[in-house]
């Protein structure tokens, strides 16, 4: 009786297990430290970059890897051949990687917005319950298996419709990879421009169906025109997972250097060099090794600046209409 | 004066015409790419399907006393029985070029499934019996229909000969195609006939659970404290910055991260789950800690204002209250993660795990190959015979993503709750 009644002492908790502040403060610490896993990754990843990177120019100048036209990082096994210590120009590699994002984004903004403007605008619920789980899939499918489409299915289906036509395309292409790049980031351009368009006022559709507008002429002059921004985002973001991908270049686009502007030649990419450079055996301080961690700065950095720019353009545009 | 709402109106037909024009673009742009989808994959099911069934051919072997020794069993020379069974059945074939073309017909694991026949059996010792064993990669594929013999023979890798002798043996009733638990029960093999997915789907099994043990908790941690517990300051907004630009790094990066620091600086061993699980749970990190954030924020504030209400400490009430409600939403965000996590390839490349693994790996430590990564390697295979190993193993994948995805909405639909 005497113990309850203490419980019920005026200001004591009488609910309160024991409790040390000891327990609280470990547990917030673990929390904390699991938070900051986030930072250390970033910092894991620019650290191992840097460094490598750095020790790379120390091995060959910062100029000619941004500024040569020459790419071949083999390296002889003496010393004394002429050319040993390989070329090192990532032009090449640049545009082969930008010609294939370019290709793949000529064919995911297209479809990627004209889908979203028609789930958003056109469709009916249902089959909006339908296409959307069903272009979503489109990004769930593993780059791999793109890869394996585009090198045995569209190349060869590019390169026979060529010959049909009376030109010779490799079997290697840039278009082929495009292709397949294209469609597997639709679905990253349809649901964001998805999301930027529904979140466009209805006051402004209302308005300009008022004044007599068709639907199709409110979406492309009042909707479409409101939603730049976010759209514009979305296709960054697009942009930069187009650059960063990796298996489908690797399997459908080629090993060859080459400093073209022909979508139906083999080009390689930067991803693809930095595979080929790192699987197998290597040494670890050869300029060879070392040039695909600058090649790996190289891409981490571009893609950030894309992703932060689309990000704020993304967050500015939801503030304006929130 | 005119009428504005006469529907004879300047170009108001061709403003509908316009419009429908319009909603069919936007219409057919989603057929186009769901179309795509349907035939991307239902090509490689259909290519993928022939993997099911593997091509035997029955042979009539001497298993008498002149070549298995009763008391020796095992040590009889097994792959010259079946050439002996090979040459009896063609007596014709006398150059040394085409008998090797002959006992090619067979895989050279022939021999060896013999010799489980025979002690499988002992009784058949000393006779005289049919044995039904398995065929090469190029017979398989020519009893599958995929040689065109209407081409010269320098077109193809199957010669006439070998063609003569395959449908001698179907004429005989000689040859038959079965299920192929092969492609379920083999490791990696350099002979397409052999080659299976156990290894590497033990090796995508083992990375995805060390990526899970990293991931989901240290995911949720983050979460629960800048849901819970952080303060709106510039720290906490630094974190949430970092968090969406760690999603959209390009996977190669993360891979590079892990040869430099995982494999180089720390020293942990290549080409194993232990590196391959943590190159991935970093990846799938922002993923499950933006699913965490947004199942957390599901939670209404009267729960949280109830328990505090009545006493409990804000850690009790974030770990006995909010977070047991979040749960569902969390782990639904986790199995995601871990679906695009097992469909990872690039990363895995960068760390080793490229290796070719006949075996299966036994341990975290062990070598180990991925199930996408072994899609990689068969389809740069020079074989003919992987190509539709490579779709077979493509399809297993992609149902692999398909119940994980299902799990997800399945939890999602028993758990969610509408407050």
């Amino acid at each position: 009786m005497s113990d309850i009644s203490s419980k019920f002492a005026v200001g004591v908790n009488p609910f309160a297990k024991k409790r040390s502040g000891i327990a609280d403060k470990l547990i917030m610490v673990v929390l904390i430290s699991c938070a900051s896993v986030a930072i250390l990754a970033t910092i894991g990843i620019v650290m191992s970059l840097i460094f490598e990177t750095i020790r790379f120019f120390e091995q060959v100048p910062i100029t000619d890897f941004l500024f040569g036209t020459h790419w071949s990082p083999q390296t002889a096994i003496t010393a004394e051949v002429v050319g040993s210590s390989g070329a090192f120009g990532a032009v090449p590699l640049i545009t082969g990687t930008l010609l294939i994002s370019f290709i793949a984004m000529l064919i995911a903004t297209p479809l990627g917005l004209a889908s979203a403007v028609y789930l958003a605008e056109f469709a009916s619920s249902r089959t909006r319950s339908i296409a959307k789980p069903l272009l979503e899939m489109l990004a769930g499918i593993p780059s791999v298996v793109y890869g394996f489409f585009a090198a045995l299915t569209i190349a060869p289906f590019i390169r026979n419709t060529g010959a049909t036509a009376g030109f010779e395309i490799s079997s290697e292409s840039a278009l082929a990879a495009g292709i397949a790049m294209g469609i597997m980031v639709v679905p990253l351009v349809s649901s964001l421009s998805d999301d930027v368009i529904n979140s466009v006022p209805q006051s402004l559709r209302d308005a300009s169906l008022g004044m007599g507008a068709t639907h199709a002429e409110t979406v492309r002059k009042v909707v479409l025109p409101a939603a730049v921004p976010g759209i514009a985002g979305s296709l960054l973001l697009a942009t930069s997972s187009a650059i960063g991908e990796t298996m489908i270049v690797v399997m459908a686009a080629g090993l060859a250097a080459n400093l073209t502007l022909n979508p139906f030649e083999a080009v390689t990419t930067v991803t693809v060099q930095i595979v080929t450079l790192l699987t197998g055996d290597q040494e670890f301080d050869s300029a060879k090794t070392l040039s695909a961690f600058a090649l790996g700065l190289f891409l981490f950095v571009i893609t950030l600046i894309l992703n932060v720019i689309a990000l704020k353009i993304v967050n500015h545009f939801r503030e304006q209409y929130d | 004066m005119t009428n504005p709402f006469s529907t004879e109106a300047a170009g108001l037909q061709g403003r509908h015409t316009s419009e429908r024009l319009f909603k069919l673009s936007g219409l057919a742009a989603i057929i186009f790419a769901i179309g795509f989808l349907a035939v991307m994959v239902g090509s490689i099911a259909w290519t993928g399907s022939g993997a099911l069934r593997e091509s035997v051919i029955q042979l009539t072997v001497d298993l008498g006393p002149d070549n298995v020794d009763p008391s020796d069993v095992d040590g009889a020379s097994y792959r010259t029985i079946v050439r002996d069974a090979l040459k009896a059945s063609f007596p014709d074939v006398k150059s040394r070029k085409d008998r090797r073309k002959l006992y090619g017909l067979l895989s050279p694991d022939a021999a060896l499934e013999l010799k489980q026949y025979v002690r499988d059996n002992p009784d058949a010792v000393g006779q005289v019996v049919n044995v039904w064993l398995l065929a090469s990669d190029d017979a398989d594929i020519y009893l599958k229909g995929g040689v065109d013999t209407s081409l010269e023979e320098s077109q193809r890798k199957f010669s006439d000969a070998e063609v003569s002798w395959v449908d001698s043996l179907t004429e005989s009733g000689q040859t038959k195609r079965q299920f192929n638990k092969r492609f379920f029960t083999n490791g990696d093999s350099r002979e397409p006939e052999l080659a299976g997915i156990l290894s590497s789907l033990v090796g995508s099994a083992l990375t995805l659970v060390i990526c899970f043990l990293i991931s989901f908790p240290m995911g949720v941690g983050a979460a629960i404290y800048l849901e819970e517990f952080a303060k709106k300051n510039r720290w906490s907004e630094f974190v949430e910055v970092n968090i969406n630009n760690l999603a959209a790094v390009p996977s190669i990066v993360f891979g590079l991260l892990g040869l430099a620091i995982f494999l180089n600086f720390f020293g942990l061993p290549r080409s194993s789950p232990l590196v391959g699980g943590m190159v991935l749970a970093l990846m799938t990190l922002p993923t499950i800690i933006i699913a965490s954030r947004a199942s957390l924020r599901a939670v209404p504030p009267s729960i949280r204002e109830a328990a505090l209400g009545i006493g409990a400490s804000r850690i009790q009430t974030t770990f006995h209250h909010v977070t047991p409600l979040a749960l569902p939403g969390m782990l639904t965000g986790a199995i995601v993660g871990m679906a695009r996590a097992l469909g990872e390839t690039a990363p895995l490349l960068m760390i080793g795990m490229v290796a070719f693994i006949a075996d299966v790996p036994k341990g975290f430590l062990d070598s180990a190959t991925a199930l996408p990564v072994q899609i990689f390697l068969w389809a740069d295979a020079p074989q003919r015979g992987f190509l539709e190993k490579t779709s077979a193993a493509i399809i297993v994948l992609l149902l692999f993503l398909v119940l994980m995805n299902l799990l997800a909405v399945v939890l999602r639909r028993k758990f969610e709750r509408r407050f």
